[in-house]
């Protein structure tokens, strides 16, 4: 048969084929549709916090920092509860990382505040020291893309029937509800009403003027963002 | 019948040993530059403040993998296809008009690539999966390269005179499809710019942006069994079939065993593709598929050792090669390396093992010996023996080949044993607890301790950067020699004093 096979490129391009192509088959398939449910509390992000998560994805930070609490004693006692798979149902795409150079962000904001992040951020040797973090202080000043959140956040709502503006059932028994847009300029006031809230607890001055002006810089959107990690 | 043996036609193979070298140097530099990043955070600003933004660790990352993978090694692949396809299948590429256009258009859609993903990478443009980065724009583009690089093997293959295929080409075969498989499912994704807001509004944000059709758990699963398997048919397939090529023809022993090499390819197409799993141990991924890719991994030794084997039997009564001939050096270096890294991966697949080594250095040292022990001097290997057969010259120093050859062995050893030290070391600070069940380490002391390793690793780096550049000064100055060799030659590469 092998000889057979080699002499005909064909055919030994199609059993090729066959056989690498079914361990995709039996092992991504089945679980596909049940991987992908969210959990209670889970809700989906808000424009802020989606233009925040792009500045994440931008500078890639998940080239350092991992989103996945393994169910082990030692990293639920330093990151809390260890990750579901329902918790994950927004995200697109994943951003688990492979190497933690540094802690795990997965639940950053149980723990992290506005104030330290902004520090941290400006110079993270001062926050810890003998941390070989760089510094990001381009985020300040260079501007959020709120226009290309809001896209996304239209493109979910339409392909994958992401939850905006529907109650989603929280922890304690209370919905929230999760506002997208009905144009580009109303999904920037909705961005804006947030950032000003984000801003409020900031100490930069360039960074609140901004905001005050209707701006909102890159740096704000990412503390949404990582404030929104529970 | 004619007599004359055949003239083949080198053009394309010598345009992609071109980018080979530039952009192996580009990969390793970003690299060195990395690797001391990490050690002393100050090199994040090395072209200084105004620049940060590009220049930091975070940033070069995903150029630095990029560039390796799909620069350096994917260049090395086709240089070698473009090469060994025409002796193994006895025909020209010069004998079709249209195999030539081929060749040509993919070369230089290939470098058309390449440059929009330097700047979209440096831009920060990038979808965030690991060796999959780029936006749907360079996505269509990468497709075309690949479909034209299927048509030149498939081409090549149709107009053929030798009817059986030889090992070497099953596994670019095995290369082609696989990757056209594992890219097409991993970059399924919607581009954002066809959304319409409900008050009517259209192209909203950036155009080139777009969002994944998988989510979260399902997400990571494609990804890692493409990023897996983009290993396994990036840095495995075609390296085996460079080195069932170039180590019988260099040290003129016939493979060792034809039923051992079935075996391998056959076992290797079928086990590689269920390891993915192994990326994913203990995350939100069902259970079973854990265990299948911790499973998976261990009987994946099988069919890797099976190769190497072959290569390292291919050598039997012929010892005496390694030590006359630096270039059977690289090649029995690389094939060690393969089986060294082969049996390394399964062990970090076992499942207590990975509690340990997932998220820290270790896997990153594990990456690299695999990368620079054996596809590097694979690689470099195969060039060597290719450039006095395609420039018709003499290699121009077999003493600075050797030297390279130990200057680099010394970097690839340097560099994996901090990166063990330094995974270990920080998977088990990570884990430990005092007396009292608190932990016993804040996460920055685990972080401060690795400094002598990262520097050690940056040292290693910079050696294999080093011996890198002798190798392309070595190319260089074989290519620009004056014209020696006027008959065509058969096995070890002639080598100047």
């Amino acid at each position: 048969m092998f000889h057979w096979l080699e002499k005909h490129p064909f055919f030994f391009a199609v059993g090729v084929f066959l056989v690498i192509s079914f361990a995709g088959l039996i092992e991504i398939l089945p679980s596909f549709a049940q991987a992908s449910r969210p959990v209670i509390g889970t809700a989906p992000y808000s424009t802020l916090e989606l233009a925040g998560r792009h500045v994440y994805i931008k500078n890639s930070c998940n080239a350092c920092h991992s989103q996945l609490v393994r169910p082990f004693k030692s990293e639920t006692d330093r990151y809390g509860h260890y990750s579901l798979s329902g918790e994950y149902a927004y995200d697109r795409p994943f951003l688990w990382g492979s190497k933690r150079t540094g802690p795990d962000l997965m639940r950053v904001g149980n723990y992290r505040t506005t104030d330290w992040h902004e520090n941290h951020m400006k110079d993270p040797a001062s926050v810890v020291p003998g941390s070989i973090m760089p510094a990001y202080r381009w985020m300040f000043t260079k501007k959020a893309d709120i226009d290309t959140a809001f896209a996304e956040q239209l493109t979910v709502a339409n392909y994958f029937s992401v939850p905006y503006n529907q109650p989603v059932p929280m922890k304690d028994g209370s919905t929230a509800v999760v506002k997208l847009g009905n144009s580009v300029a109303e999904a920037n006031t909705i961005a804006l009403e947030e950032a000003k809230v984000i801003a409020a607890d900031m100490k930069d001055q360039d960074v609140k003027d901004a905001v005050a002006r209707g701006e909102i810089p890159e740096i704000v959107a990412l503390i949404a963002y990582l404030n929104s990690l529970k | 019948m004619e007599n004359r043996p055949l003239e083949y036609d080198y053009t394309i193979a010598k345009m992609f040993m071109f980018t080979t070298i530039v952009l192996g140097i580009v990969g390793m530099l970003i690299g060195v530059i990395l690797a001391f990043q990490l050690a002393f955070p100050g090199v994040n600003l090395i072209l200084g403040e105004g620049l940060a933004e590009y220049t930091n660790f975070s940033r070069l990352r995903p150029l630095h993998t990029d560039a390796v993978i799909f620069g350096f090694t994917l260049s090395g692949v086709f240089a070698t296809w473009y090469y060994v396809g025409q002796r193994v299948l006895k025909v020209s590429m010069a004998e079709s008009k249209l195999l030539m256009v081929l060749g040509k258009a993919h070369f230089w859609l290939y470098l058309v690539v390449v440059a929009s993903v330097v700047v979209s990478l440096l831009a920060g443009v990038t979808t965030s999966k690991e060796y999959a980065e780029f936006e749907w724009p360079i996505d269509i583009a990468v497709v075309v390269v690949w479909v034209i690089f299927g048509m030149s093997i498939f081409g090549l293959i149709g107009i053929r005179r030798e009817k059986s295929l030889y090992i070497s080409v099953w596994y670019y075969i095995a290369t082609f499809l696989g990757i056209a498989m594992l890219y097409l499912f991993n970059n399924m994704e919607i581009p954002t710019m066809f959304a319409t807001s409900a008050a009517g509004e259209s192209g909203i944000g950036s155009w080139y942006h777009s969002v994944s059709m998988y989510s979260g758990t399902n997400d990571a699963l494609v990804q890692w069994w493409y990023g897996h398997n983009a290993v396994a048919f990036g840095f495995t397939v075609p390296i085996v079939a460079m080195i069932y090529y170039f180590l019988p023809k260099e040290s003129g022993q016939a493979i060792y065993s034809y039923k051992l090499s079935l075996l391998s390819f056959w076992g290797l197409m079928f086990v590689y593709l269920w390891a993915g799993g192994h990326h994913l141990l203990y995350s939100t991924v069902p259970d079973w598929m854990q265990t299948m890719g911790s499973i998976f991994s261990i009987i994946l030794i099988l069919p890797s050792w099976g190769s190497a084997i072959n290569m390292l039997l291919t050598m039997k009564g012929e010892w005496q090669q390694v030590a006359a001939s630096p270039l059977i050096k690289f090649m029995i270096l690389a094939s060690t390396f393969y089986m060294f890294s082969t049996l390394e991966g399964p062990i970090q697949a076992i499942k207590s093992v990975n509690a340990i080594a997932h998220f820290t250095d270790w896997i990153v040292g594990h990456v690299h010996d695999g990368v620079l022990g054996w596809v590097g001097f694979m690689i470099m290997a195969s060039l060597y023996h290719m450039a006095p057969r395609v420039f018709k010259r003499e290699i121009y120093s077999k003493s600075l080949m050797a030297t390279q050859f130990w200057i680099q062995t010394l970097g690839v050893v340097l560099y994996f044993t901090s990166m063990w030290i330094a995974g270990i070391t920080q998977g088990m600070m990570w884990r430990a607890h005092d007396e009292f069940g608190n932990l016993a380490y804040s996460f920055i002391d685990t972080v401060t301790v690795l400094h002598p390793y990262y520097a050690i690793r940056g040292v290693g780096g910079l050696l294999y950067l080093v011996g890198f550049l002798m190798f392309a000064y070595n190319i260089y100055k074989t290519m620009s020699a004056r014209e020696v060799e006027n008959h065509e030659l058969q096995n070890a590469s002639p080598m100047g004093a």
